[in-house]
């Protein structure tokens, strides 16, 4: 299947990766090619079959809850690229 | 001292023969005249040499077995102040401020952490070429790939850099990467060995494991890393056995399950003969060879590339440039903070599949993509159990060739991703699996045995390949050119 370049700019964004225009040719042609592996898939006929998420079938284990982790805020907000009064920088989202 | 197993190096700490310090100094220094192979990401001399006199300092007879052992450490698992950079350019500043539980066990029997290892960037990758910090070098052969993703650490092991080495398998990194270098590896059923700050790829395949020499070093190694971890939601709630103590048992009656899949098309015609020698060994201790159906092995590489670049599209989406790692240094909004700082922190093969998840998981794709590939998943994972009901383990190939040279697939992502058809179906399956080195081709590059187990089987597993290595002596060969 091939991919269009518009679809390649729509994964992009979704992806929130950025594609320039001299790469998006390439993306197409190696996603399209990716997509025409995956499609053999389609050999085999799974009707009748239940999807399996996860090699063990069985259901997370439940926890009291109860705070297991001690306060590391310091250590955590000491290798963020910005923070200023224990909270994380990022641009301006409301004006 | 680096020709020495586990076992002997234990010995020799233990008698006095030589201190931990000693011994680090040893590895350290073979990792610096090695250089060139590009194994490592981070080597902290310091770090290493003040965690060997701490161990020096424990050694009595109480002391853990495994006390003052250096063990090199794939660079996704994370370790409290120590650069973990899982390959890539986003996480090239990121010092983990924790330990992953791996890492916590290894630290709790005394073992010396010698370095970080290289590997396929977030550990997608089958020849070590996708890593930010360079490809890594074949010990047989330097103009040749180590395989991946988990390259550094069978290179390291291969080229005698370090004693033992961790890796994990989302879909052959550990077995792949063995088989290439002519080292052990072990990938353990999933749940075995606790997830817990290992940098996530795919969630619900990957697996940490071993790489080594042996197969009774591997058992060692297992004896640390396994066991259940409340800080895993999937970790398994059951005390795992010792391992160790499983090796040695007698293998006459042993039903050795052979996928006729395994032996068809596209596979080398010398890592074919090489696996026929194999199991003429195990026909000579006893074991019976049976043929057996895996009718959907071939749809295993498609079924793999749909749900592993899915659930790292997800996994991946922490990285934003927010909270730790790389941030792009110019940027006019929040979107375009997010943009710039993935475009350039991840490299080529993660943003495909990062993009291929996307679209797999996006509205109008998620059925034909994602549900159908889980329902193939079941398949595969009947296609074992089906198995099973003839055989006790089931032997094949690792790879369909060996290693093949640097630069001659990184351009055809699907020739490559064709390289993991035989490891690919375990990681779906949640199975354990062997690589063990079982002899060479006419270029003299190293051909791996896989042997595939039940279901949290490892104890049987292992001694399968410690019988075999009691019989051979290819685990104990090393490298023309590595002094």
């Amino acid at each position: 299947m091939a991919l269009a370049k518009d679809t390649v700019y729509r994964i992009g964004r979704l992806a929130r990766i950025h594609v320039g225009d001299e790469e998006a040719d390439r993306y197409a042609d190696e996603l399209s090619r990716i997509l025409d592996l995956v499609e053999q898939m389609n050999a085999a006929d799974t009707e009748r079959v239940e999807p399996l998420a996860h090699p063990q079938e069985r259901s997370l284990r439940l926890r009291e809850d109860e705070i297991t982790e001690a306060d590391q805020r310091e250590a955590f907000q000491g290798i963020a690229p910005a923070v200023e009064a224990g909270l994380y920088l990022v641009p301006k989202v409301i004006e | 001292m680096h020709t020495k197993s586990l076992t002997q190096l234990v010995e020799g700490l233990r008698s006095g023969e030589f201190s931990a310090v000693e011994l680090a100094q040893w590895y350290l220094d073979r990792i610096e005249r090695h250089a060139n192979l590009n194994a490592f990401i981070t080597v902290d001399r310091e770090l290493t040499l003040a965690q060997a006199r701490a161990a020096d300092q424990r050694a009595s007879q109480d002391a853990p077995p495994l006390n003052g052992i250096p063990v090199a450490h794939k660079d996704i698992f994370c370790a409290e102040g120590m650069l973990t950079t899982c390959g890539s350019r986003i996480l090239g500043n990121f010092t983990a401020p924790y330990d992953a539980t791996v890492i916590e066990r290894f630290k709790a029997v005394g073992t010396v952490i010698l370095g970080k290892t290289n590997m396929d960037e977030f550990a997608m990758g089958s020849s070590n070429e996708t890593s930010y910090y360079g490809p890594v070098r074949n010990p047989w052969n330097p103009e040749l790939v180590p395989g991946g993703s988990s390259g550094g650490s069978a290179a390291a092991v291969a080229a005698r850099l370090a004693p033992a080495a961790t890796g994990t398998d989302t879909g052959g990194s550990i077995r792949q990467p063995a088989a290439f270098c002519g080292v052990t590896g072990l990938k353990p059923s999933y749940g075995r060995v606790s997830r817990y700050g290992m940098v996530a790829f795919a969630s619900s395949l990957d697996q940490g494991g071993p790489i080594t020499r042996s197969v009774a070093d591997a058992a060692l190694l297992l004896d640390v890393m396994a066991g259940f971890d409340p800080r895993d939601s999937t970790s398994v709630e059951q005390e795992a056995p010792e391992f160790t103590a499983a090796l040695g048992q007698e293998l006459s009656g042993l039903r050795i399950g052979l996928p006729r899949q395994y032996f068809g098309e596209g596979l080398d015609a010398a890592v074919q003969e090489t696996v026929r020698e194999a199991l003429k060994v195990y026909e000579g201790l006893g074991a019976k060879l049976v043929d057996v159906d895996l009718p959907n092995s071939e749809l295993c590489v498609p079924c793999y590339y749909v749900l592993a670049p899915s659930e790292a599209s997800s996994n991946l989406s922490r990285f934003d440039g927010v909270r730790y790692g790389h941030r792009a240094e110019h940027y006019d909004d929040l979107m375009d903070m997010y943009m710039r700082t993935r475009s350039e922190g991840f490299g080529a093969e993660v943003k495909r599949r990062i993009m291929i998840g996307t679209y797999a998981l996006s509205a109008g794709y998620y059925d034909a993509y994602y549900v159908k590939a889980q329902k193939l998943r079941r398949l595969i994972a009947d296609d074992f159990d089906r198995a099973f009901e003839q055989c006790d383990v089931l032997m094949g190939p690792t790879t369909p060739s060996t290693a093949f040279a640097l630069g001659a697939k990184s351009d055809d992502p699907v020739a490559m991703y064709l390289n993991d058809i035989y490891t690919i179906s375990v990681n779906l399956a949640g199975l354990p699996a062997l690589s063990l080195p079982a002899g060479f081709d006419a270029r003299g590059m190293p051909v791996g045995l896989q042997v595939i187990g039940r279901y949290f089987d490892e104890s049987r597993l292992l001694n399968v390949g410690y019988r075999y290595q009691q019989e051979t002596d290819w685990h104990d060969r090393m490298p023309a050119g590595i002094e």
